[in-house]
């Protein structure tokens, strides 16, 4: 599904990302782990189209197409999806509204009719009461005054609805309580149906624990360095990177 | 890399109403003194009055010194570089007379001159089309006039109405107002008026279409509104003009007379050509609107969405003598590119227990300057007087600049006053997160304009609300790169 190959990535004329290769296939898990300024965060940026990654070499493909050659929406309508660390506070923009739009956008880019709008509240009613999250969050504006938390769980609902193929989650888990990393844990994993695929970033075994990746990278200095699965995100929870000869290229 | 570069290219957009109508047209030459004011006053075959009263503003003019207090910049205004009148020649006297350049031009905008058959449950709009210094149509006039509703030129009013006219023109704003008020009174040329008599609800939206077509040529129009006790109009102003690489003048005064119990909606879209980005063209804005509330229980509501212009100076007031009376002031102003904006209002409370409401949403992008000025005066005898004023700014970009300035004064203890002000940014983070989720960025800063304004938009009357909508993309859009 997903193909990159020696990418270079550039923010604020600085090396980021230098040589990346990485391969996601249909319905595989991949989890990316690394120190802080590693460029994990970088990749999904990237990966998004945002303004501040200037892509200096390589070449990414996802579904057959250049992705370079898409802009952020484009790429969101061809399936995606990246949860944010911190969701960005939109007031004015009421977030029903704004989910409905975001819908409809997507259909129109696959050619298909707008959503009816009692389809929507059905569906926005059916999928918040399936994993219990407050539906009156859609009331409000877009994550305005949301606590951490919330915001988070908006992020969720519009996973939910909009239903991408590739999901990539940075840091969905962090300042979040048990109960609420269940609730993330489940949505992810009740998606997944073999040909959606995930890559998600974490610090934490955790959420590891709870939605079981294929595949763990560690990423350091702009590069993958080393790869396993399950198994060496557990070595690293006992060893800490420095253990599994990680350096710090910061300190 | 500057945070929110990205951003200026996605509002960079072209102007949609700057085409020009080629047509004959009478046009005096530049230059202002008495024997034009005369020239003017004899084209409109007007009653020796009004050049009486014409030529007493001149002189007062002459006297008097451009305001500089606004935080506005442009080049010295050359009075004597200006033509005061321009008309399309031939006689207009029916609809199948007018030019049909001019009836294109009309069609273009989206202005319907002929009359419709009415449908029920749709509010048909009465026009008024006034193009340059002259009005070539009014549509309607005979089923209004059925209800006793005079809506005319004001030209027309001098001939047909001169005891009305002579009874409220400067009624509300003195000729000695400020210079602009005082050079329309010397040289105004058509606007509209309205009258609507005692326990009469005008049964259609009236409206005023402002076409600025000749070179070289100013706009000075003179509108006056008067409801008579247990009425109420809604009338709507819309304009815009050619894009030229010279600015032009366009110096209006409007007037509204509320009494007893009546209620004025006044609806303005401004959409004049705002220059380009470099500030060069556009039309200078300078006017002057002002609402007398006279009578008990009487109600003004100013409702503005500012989006031409090169540079705005305008502040749609309210007196509020009648104990009781009601004013509202809300607004939506963008300044992009280079244009400027120095607008807002004043409220002034009289009578005991009036009440104002002031809601400005000021938006500025690019290299764009937006200042809310507002006043709100209280005097000695309005017991029971209470303001709300709430005024945000919206920020694109890093370039552009938002002011405010309040201004209150309150004489009478028993008054309450609050104000409230904001200021925000759309950022480059919000636009990527709303386009993450499959919105473009055109659409992304639309919605998010859109949400801003959405406490004015919903002010205006539902056959405006969908152009103001558009026009606030148009004005904020372009192609992205």
């Amino acid at each position: 599904m997903l193909e990159i190959k020696n990418l270079k990535v550039n923010i604020n004329d600085k090396e980021i990302l230098k040589g990346l290769n990485l391969n996601i296939k249909e319905g595989e898990i991949h989890a990316l782990m690394g120190i802080n300024g590693a460029g994990k965060s970088t990749l999904v940026k990237t990966l998004s189209a945002h303004y501040d990654c200037e892509v200096t070499d390589g070449a990414i493909t996802y579904k057959k197409k250049d992705l370079l050659d898409l802009d952020v929406s484009q790429r969101a309508n061809e399936g995606i999806f990246m949860s944010f660390q911190n969701p960005i506070e939109v007031p004015g923009v009421n977030n029903s509204y704004f989910l409905k739009t975001a819908i409809n956008e997507k259909r129109k880019y696959a050619g298909q009719e707008d959503i009816d709008t009692m389809d929507f509240l059905k569906l926005i009613k059916d999928q918040t009461a399936k994993y219990n999250l407050d539906k009156k969050l859609l009331q409000r504006d877009l994550n305005e005054g949301f606590s951490g938390g919330e915001k988070k769980r908006n992020e969720l609902i519009q996973l939910l609805l909009l239903d991408p193929d590739l999901i990539m989650l940075d840091e969905i888990d962090s300042g979040l309580d048990v109960d609420a990393i269940k609730t993330v844990a489940n949505v992810i994993n009740s998606m997944l149906d073999g040909k959606k695929s995930v890559l998600m970033i974490t610090h934490y075994d955790r959420l590891l624990e709870l939605i079981k990746p294929d595949f763990v990278h560690i990423l350091n200095d702009g590069q993958i360095v080393k790869t396993g699965d399950y198994s060496l995100a557990l070595e690293l929870d006992e060893k800490g990177y420095e253990g599994i000869g990680i350096k710090d290229e910061s300190k | 890399m500057s945070e929110n570069k990205h951003i200026h290219d996605v509002i960079n957009s072209e102007y949609k109403l700057g085409f020009e109508t080629l047509v004959q047209s009478d046009t005096f030459p530049k230059g202002l003194n008495e024997d034009v004011i005369k020239a003017i006053s004899a084209k409109k075959e007007e009653p020796s009055w009004l050049l009486d009263f014409r030529l007493k503003a001149y002189a007062k003019w002459l006297k008097m010194e451009e305001p500089s207090w606004a935080n506005l910049k442009y080049p010295k205004i050359d009075y004597q570089d200006i033509a005061y009148f321009s008309a399309p020649k031939k006689a207009l006297d029916s609809l199948d007379e007018v030019d049909p350049e001019i009836l294109k031009t009309y069609e273009k905008l989206g202005i319907p001159l002929e009359e419709q058959k009415q449908l029920a449950g749709v509010k048909t709009v009465a026009v008024d089309a006034v193009f340059d210094s002259v009005s070539i149509k009014t549509t309607y006039q005979a089923e209004l006039e059925e209800l006793g509703i005079i809506f005319c030129s004001v030209s027309e009013a001098a001939n047909k109405y001169p005891e009305l006219l002579k009874k409220y023109l400067a009624s509300v704003v003195p000729v000695t107002d400020n210079y602009f008020s005082c050079l329309n009174s010397a040289v105004f040329t058509d606007g509209s008026f309205v009258y609507v008599p005692p326990n009469t609800v005008c049964p259609m939206e009236l409206s005023t279409y402002f076409r600025i077509n000749a070179l070289d040529t100013g706009q000075f129009e003179r509108t006056i509104i008067i409801c008579d006790k247990n009425s109420y109009v809604s009338y709507n102003e819309g304009c815009s003009a050619p894009t030229r690489d010279e600015r032009q003048l366009h110096a209006a005064v409007v007037e509204l007379v509320a009494l007893d119990d009546a209620q004025i909606k006044y609806s303005t879209i401004q959409n004049w050509y705002p220059g380009d980005k470099d500030g060069k063209g556009g039309i200078l804005n300078f006017v002057t609107k002002r609402g007398n509330c006279k009578g008990k229980n009487s109600k003004i509501s100013w409702t503005q969405v500012e989006t031409g212009s090169s540079l705005t100076w305008k502040y749609p007031s309210c007196i509020l003598k009648g104990d009781n009376s009601v004013g509202e002031f809300y607004s939506v102003a963008i300044s992009s590119k280079s244009q400027q904006a120095d607008t807002g209002t004043k409220m002034v409370h009289l009578g005991k227990n009036t009440k104002s409401t002031i809601i400005s949403k000021g938006i500025s992008a690019m290299n764009g300057v937006n200042a809310y000025r507002g006043l709100v005066r209280v005097g000695k005898e309005a017991t029971g007087a209470r303001n709300i004023s709430e005024c945000d700014s919206l920020l694109i970009g890093n370039k552009s600049n938002a002011h405010t300035y309040p201004y209150h004064e309150v004489r009478n203890m028993d008054a309450i006053i609050e104000h409230e002000a904001t200021t925000s940014k759309i950022s480059d983070e919000q636009l990527f997160y709303i386009s993450q989720r499959g919105i473009s960025e055109e659409n992304a800063i639309s919605m998010i304009v859109n949400g801003f304004c959405k406490e004015v938009l919903k002010e205006l009357p539902m056959e405006f609300a969908a152009e103001a909508k558009e026009l606030l993309n148009i004005s904020l859009e372009g192609s992205v790169g």
